[in-house]
């Protein structure tokens, strides 16, 4: 089905078109090792997403050249304009994140952060996005969320679902803090720096099955966020499944809280069952929608499993491929489930999209002279 | 919210096959009958080693009993699950179990990183299994413990285990080194379906060397019982995507211990990217799902208990009433009760294929 | 409804426990600080045998990290997947609404009312100078 004008797109992943065009955004010093070293004669893109695969660009929506996503005029026609898009949040999934050396990855993600700025959110006020941050170093990244804050065109932070510890890992909690402090959401996305491998029997031979791993690793990010608690230590604090399918969480849900029934005395700070926690405090996104397309009533009766029409977010997923043509949407949705759907879950989820009048306060740093 | 217990009256016969039944070593020198004198000596100076930091203990402490039911102790102090005689008080007999299918985990070499005792071990866990429980109990049957890490070695355990027909299965912990469906394994597979065999997946206390999540290790152990489901739709998703029912077409396979509503969403999910990639993998002649419906079976417990029961109904419906096969996991904490377990009416058709009528087809029994 | 003697009271200690059958059903008797309580032996969750569970303190809710025992020996853990009941009202301490065991009227009576009145006693010499757990049914 179709999307009518107005929605709000949660995820779409414009790119960087090359390590190049990050050279003026970065210091003195990284700019000569990246030159010096040919480090930026590589494009940093994730093993998660191979730029010639199928699910990596949809046909009609690949460049002439170049990286998916990387032609931001393209985006604004295909994304944007083609349905109507109220505002889309800029998911850029950079592959600084996967480098070992936290300093690099945290001046690449400044960078990032920076062109994201110039070159998108100036350019099209329908646009905002996510503070890209070097999450496996979260004294860096709340640095870099520090810096970025005040500029309220940036929704939310994002990290991806697999790195190299469950993300409900204490030593993650300064992100949290930090987040929840300036009604930041946290968007955990999919995709992996690889760490160790996506399934616990070891390393899968093929992409589709490296990508079908995803939701698993959804589950058990979201079990480690409870179990270790999270939503009780950052009450107010949002969690956005991004690019992660929905159609497992009616299963997440009643284990989860089956579980905690049984080994409560460990986790004593959850003071209720955790189906209701995730149902208040985490989202996901539409795409992709991961039920049979010829047979509308799985999803229907999905949602009712669910139990609520709060949780979901809009979403296209440009350029990555999901759908054909325009029919983004699921068909049998109610008006009253499509309105949630299509704008006041993400208000309420991204309370910086309610900011009456976007305007960043001044221009963002365009260097990082710190490091 | 849950439905209160059902109550059934205890005069209402019971028949069920019973597919996770767990019997355990008294001691550790139980196996010793069943071992050369060169291997005796090494189990009792070096000991098992598996891929986890403790000896002979579990990193992820369980909540209740070290993970049994509190009841389940024979009365003279012996482990659970290791006294015939109390098995058959407390569940054989009054839960009607008609079939039990043993899953001999612990001391049994699928853990085992010493390769030669690993053999050993398996050999002698599969002895032990026939003398000391199929053979005074005719309702008991076993499953052939095999060192999967060691493919050459789990044939020839298949080998010699399978010409006795009280083994109906091949047991492989789906912890394994490199996910399941990698053609190392084919041999395994190759013996398994020669033998007419299923191969029942039933995780091990261990893991192969990998965390329990694609993120890293859980901290709590509600979170690594959890990993238990997720683990599993990583081995379905590499037995499909690797064709392996491309390769076996009659090889039957069945997971025990992970519940199954998760079944149906990952099935969709296979799909639907398979859809996209096929030239990935274009050994697949068929969508995944497909492989799933003609070659899976799934145990229900610890079955999942949706805040609405009658959803379960849904999700049974979509994986199909013939692929569910009943078990309890005797004695461990997370027992299902075959009197307790369904919170939804089912129908006698449904209720004697989940108890009895799938069990006996996927195993051959009688 | 008839009374039925199942203890003295010396027999059940603070903190402990009794498994006695009447009519037929298996019922636990526990005493909760000096109070009695009588609780059926069958876990509402999946038929457990709640009676052969540990007797616990609550591990209250606090903040992560924070481990506090409140509440001595005020709740028991169902011997099989440990869910938590309360023991003074059956409830489940996670969802206290919907799940309950199924509870019994107990008192204490001394025993010179017991013995001008009708009761039920098949392992007890009722005498005048103890008290003792009765439970209605």
């Amino acid at each position: 089905m179709k999307v009518r004008p107005g929605a709000i797109d949660c995820d779409i992943h414009p790119a960087v078109p090359s390590t190049p065009a990050l050279l003026p955004y970065l210091p003195d010093y990284w700019r000569d090792q990246l030159v010096n070293r040919h480090i930026d004669r590589s494009p940093f893109v994730l093993t998660s997403y191979p730029p010639n695969s199928p699910l990596s660009c949809r046909p009609d929506w690949r460049p002439a050249s170049g990286l998916p996503g990387s032609d931001i005029d393209a985006l604004r026609r295909q994304a944007l304009d083609a349905f109507g898009t109220r505002y889309a949040i800029c998911n850029v999934l950079h592959g600084a994140v996967a480098l070992f050396n936290d300093d690099m990855a945290a001046a690449l993600c400044s960078a990032v952060n920076d062109w994201t700025a110039k070159e998108l959110l100036d350019r099209d006020a329908r646009l905002r996005a996510s503070i890209l941050v070097p999450f496996a170093s979260p004294e860096h990244a709340v640095k870099e969320i520090e810096r970025l804050a005040h500029d309220r065109r940036f929704v939310q932070v994002l990290m991806l679902v697999m790195g190299d510890a469950l993300l409900g890992n204490r030593r993650f909690w300064p992100i949290y803090k930090a987040a929840e402090k300036h009604q930041l959401a946290v968007c955990i996305h999919a995709g992996s720096t690889f760490r160790t491998s996506a399934t616990y029997s070891g390393w899968p031979s093929y992409h589709v099955e490296d990508y079908v791993a995803n939701s698993t690793a959804f589950e058990n990010v979201l079990v480690s966020l409870v179990a270790e608690g999270v939503f009780q230590q950052f009450p107010t604090l949002k969690v956005v499944c991004a690019e992660s399918g929905i159609t497992w969480l009616p299963t997440l849900l009643w284990r989860i809280n089956k579980e905690w029934r049984g080994t409560r005395a460990e986790v004593p700070w959850i003071d209720r069952p955790p189906a209701d926690i995730i149902r208040d405090q985490v989202r996901f996104t539409l795409q992709p929608l991961d039920a049979p397309k010829d047979d509308p009533d799985k999803f229907l009766r999905t949602l009712e499993h669910i139990g609520s029409d709060r949780v979901f977010l809009f979403s296209t997923d440009y350029p990555h491929w999901h759908f054909d043509g325009d029919d983004v949407l699921p068909d049998g949705l109610t008006e009253e489930t499509l309105q949630k759907l299509l704008n006041d879950n993400a208000l309420e989820t991204y309370p910086r999209l309610r900011d009456a009048g976007m305007i960043a306060a001044g221009k963002t740093h365009t260097s990082n002279e710190k490091i | 919210m849950n439905a209160p217990v059902l109550e059934k009256s205890l005069q209402q016969r019971l028949a069920i096959v019973d597919c996770d039944i767990h019997p355990d070593q008294k001691s550790p020198a139980t196996l010793a009958a069943y071992m050369p004198e060169r291997w005796r000596e090494h189990a009792k100076t070096f000991g098992l080693r598996s891929r986890q930091g403790l000896v002979g203990q579990l990193t992820h402490p369980r909540m209740m009993a070290n993970g049994r039911r509190a009841d389940s102790f024979p009365p003279d102090g012996s482990p659970a699950g290791s006294d015939l005689g109390f098995m058959r008080k407390q569940h054989l007999d009054p839960n009607g179990v008609e079939v039990g299918m043993l899953v001999a985990l612990g001391r049994n070499g699928m853990e085992e990183q010493n390769q030669d005792f690993a053999t050993v071990l398996a050999r002698a866990v599969n002895d032990w299994q026939i003398e000391e429980w199929v053979k005074p109990e005719p309702r008991l049957r076993a499953g052939i413990i095999v060192t999967q890490e060691n493919p050459q070695e789990a044939v020839a355990e298949i080998e010699r285990c399978a010409p006795n027909s009280s083994f109906r299965q091949v047991i492989i912990s789906p912890r394994t080194t490199e996910p399941l469906g990698r053609r190392r394994y084919w041999p395994i597979f190759e013996a398994a379906e020669r033998a007419g065999l299923p191969i029942g997946l039933h995780p091990a206390g261990a893991s192969g060397g990998f965390p329990s999540t694609g993120s890293g290790w859980p901290t709590y152990y509600l979170q690594e019982h959890y990993s238990f489901e997720t683990g599993m739709q990583g081995v379905l998703a590499s037995l499909v995507f690797e064709g392996v029912f491309e390769r076996f077409p009659k090889l039957r396979v069945c997971f025990i211990e992970s519940g199954f509503t998760w079944v149906p969403a990952v099935c969709w999910r296979m799909d639907k990217h398979w859809e996209r990639m096929r030239k990935e993998v274009p050994h697949l002649t068929r969508p995944p799902s497909e492989y799933v419906r003609e070659h899976f079976w799934f145990a229900t417990q610890p079955i999942e208990e949706p805040e609405h029961p009658h959803h379960l109904a849904d999700m049974i419906g979509w994986i199909g009433w013939d692929r569910l096969v009943f078990s309890t996991d005797y004695p461990h904490w997370d027992f299902d009760d075959p009197r307790y377990t369904f919170k939804i009416n089912l129908t006698e058709r449904q209720r004697a294929m989940i108890f009895r009528e799938n069990a006996k087809a996927l195993y051959g029994l009688q | 409804m008839a009374r039925h003697v199942v203890a003295a009271v010396g027999d059940i200690k603070p903190g402990e426990k009794k498994l006695v059958t009447v009519k037929g059903r298996e019922i636990g008797v526990f005493n909760v600080n000096g109070e009695f309580f009588a609780l059926a032996n069958r876990c509402p969750h999946a038929g457990g045998p709640m009676c052969e569970g540990y007797i616990v303190p609550l591990v209250a809710p606090g903040k992560p990290g924070e481990y506090k025992l409140t509440r001595n020996n005020e709740f028991i853990r169902c011997p099989w997947h440990g869910w938590e009941f309360e023991i003074r009202t059956g409830q489940s301490w996670c969802d206290p609404k919907d799940l309950k065991i199924r509870q019994f009227k107990v008192a204490v009576e001394p025993g010179q009312e017991l013995v001008k009145g009708p009761y039920v006693a098949e392992t007890f010499q009722v005498t005048v100078e103890a008290d003792y757990v009765v439970i209605d049914l």
